[in-house]
């Protein structure tokens, strides 16, 4: 097997292991646009970057981090309701980010590249981001699971109970957006956003507890990822989509399966 | 009071545990609260009512910590425990949990103890259940349960009754009337139903943006701005319902002796 093949398949795999679990909380919270918003506005990340001469995985990041805050601070407002709100930022900051592109002389983006990335050009440095991320995230989501699953249940309940309910958002956000960054220039936007939602939704129904949801999730997306990659390998076809078809592909098998129990979803 | 403030919450019945001063909140402009004043001590049942719109959950959540008023504030006992049971919990299918996951979110209990707890409550059934598969009525009393399990020392129940058929809610609220009785807690209560809650509080609060009245049931059903607020005809229920039980009235108003009428009333003195 060729090299840069393996390192795709680490690549992918590494995304996936910490998209599957941050998914659920996105799904569980009902802010899977919330990730997407954010997603989109990595290219504008990617062009003020290109323009400050600054590395690009920290511009995401920063420029992530600063539209979620705007993003609160927008619902604490109140004018408009929220998925609206996402709406207006999350393609305004899209049409943004390829205007600005215009202005910029002599760059050339691939917007096919944007949306799907280019896994199969991950270098080893690439690699030791991604893993790096895999760590931190792994790390931090347990610290904060307790406190963060209970404010998810109830954010008002856990709050009275004691629970640092906004520091616990706060991690999540800067886990989403981290992983939207490192994400965003190895597997593309669309990647990242099918990896966080897909293998969650799909990971529902084989699952009885929230921590094993997170492990089915993350199961599922390496699932996706592996399977991808041999059928891009395979049918010569584009490797990002092959993996979100594959995502796809496990969801639907998943949902179509019979149920054999008493059902527990309505 | 303030040399005292360390043992609050460790004293007998009659301590104030938790005491707002002149609240005043603001939401976009609009005043919600204007110069409220509530306090709730160990051991007392205080009944929080008003119109829909009257700021009742505006109280409950700033006295929480959960808003900071514009002016005013809340002083609590040190160490204060607050057992909360939230208006509305929003439960999402997407989430397995179970209901005894649920109850320890907040506080570790081994599981013999949830049975016991769920079991007074009425509810041992759904111990193992998912959350997002119970009943309105039910879930109220999960709640209550999870707040309960916490060993409080106030506990803020915000509409407990609502969604519990009308059989079960009388039965509902002896139960937290016999927890005070038993256990000291310091009760703060927002509810609708006001003739099942009324019988066993000790101190009603009517708010109305402000405080319109408060005080002992009795005297608050009779009061003007209470009569005018709610209308005559619930004024009058309550004066019946917070009588000492010497006679009720029958369907025709004519006064009864109390043992024939306690098998007929779901609301006993």
């Amino acid at each position: 097997m060729e090299d840069f093949f393996i390192r795709a398949m680490l690549a992918g795999v590494g995304i996936a292991l910490v998209a599957g679990p941050l998914g659920c909380f996105l799904v569980w919270r009902r802010q899977a646009f919330f990730g997407a918003a954010l997603s989109h506005s990595a290219l504008l990340g990617v062009v003020l970057g290109l323009l400050l001469g600054i590395n690009l995985t920290v511009s995401i990041f920063v420029l992530c981090l600063l539209l979620a805050i705007l993003l609160v601070w927008l619902e604490r407002q109140r004018l408009l309701a929220s998925d609206t709100l996402l709406g207006i930022l999350a393609h305004s900051a899209l049409a943004l980010g390829l205007v600005a592109l215009a202005f910029i002389e002599g760059i050339r983006v691939d917007l096919l590249s944007y949306l799907f990335g280019d896994v199969l050009a991950v270098s080893v440095e690439d690699l030791i981001v991604i893993y790096a991320l895999v760590i931190v995230t792994i790390t931090a989501l347990t610290l904060i699971w307790r406190s963060f699953l209970s404010s998810t249940v109830n954010e008002d309940l856990a709050e009275v109970e004691g629970v640092p309910v906004t520091r616990a958002r706060l991690v999540f956000t800067l886990l989403i957006a981290g992983t939207i960054a490192v994400g965003m220039k190895i597997v593309g936007i669309l990647l990242i956003i099918s990896l966080l939602i897909i293998p969650a939704a799909a990971a529902r129904r084989l699952s009885a507890t929230p921590e094993q949801m997170a492990v089915i999730a993350a199961i599922i997306g390496v699932l996706s990822v592996v399977a991808g990659l041999f059928g891009s390998l395979r049918w010569d076809i584009p490797a990002g989509p092959a993996i979100v078809v594959a995502a796809t592909a496990c969801f639907i098998t998943i949902m179509a399966w019979p149920r054999r129990r008493t059902p527990h979803l309505r | 009071m303030r040399g005292a403030k360390t043992r609050m919450v460790t004293e007998g019945k009659g301590d104030t545990l938790i005491e707002a001063r002149g609240l005043s909140v603001r939401l976009s402009g609009r005043l919600i609260l204007d110069n409220v004043d509530l306090r709730v001590s160990r051991g007392e049942i205080v009944t929080l009512v008003g119109l829909n719109g009257s700021g009742k959950s505006t109280l409950v959540r700033t006295i929480l910590g959960l808003m900071t008023p514009d002016s005013g504030n809340v002083v609590r006992a040190p160490g204060l425990r607050i057992g909360f049971s939230p208006q509305h919990i929003d439960r999402d299918p997407t989430l397995p949990i179970t209901v005894a996951r649920f109850l320890t979110l907040g506080t570790r209990a081994p599981r013999s103890r949830l049975q016991t707890l769920l079991g007074e409550i009425g509810a041992s059934a759904v111990l193992d259940s998912p959350l997002a598969e119970l009943s309105g009525g039910e879930l109220h009393r999960v709640v209550l349960a999870r707040a309960l399990l916490r060993q409080p020392d106030l506990l803020v129940l915000d509409e407990p009754l609502a969604g519990v058929d009308v059989s079960s809610q009388s039965e509902l609220y002896r139960l937290i009337a016999d927890v005070r009785d038993r256990y000291g807690y310091g009760v703060l209560l927002v509810s609708h139903e006001l003739h099942v809650v009324m019988a066993a509080t000790d101190t009603v609060v009517c708010l109305n943006r402000h405080v319109c009245c408060t005080g002992h049931p009795r005297s608050v059903a009779r009061d003007p701005q209470f009569v005018s607020l709610f209308g005559k005809h619930v004024a009058e229920t309550l004066a019946v319902y917070t009588h000492h039980h010497d006679h009720r009235h029958d369907v025709a108003g004519e006064p009864v002796p109390v043992d024939e009428a306690k098998r007929s009333s779901s609301v006993g003195p």
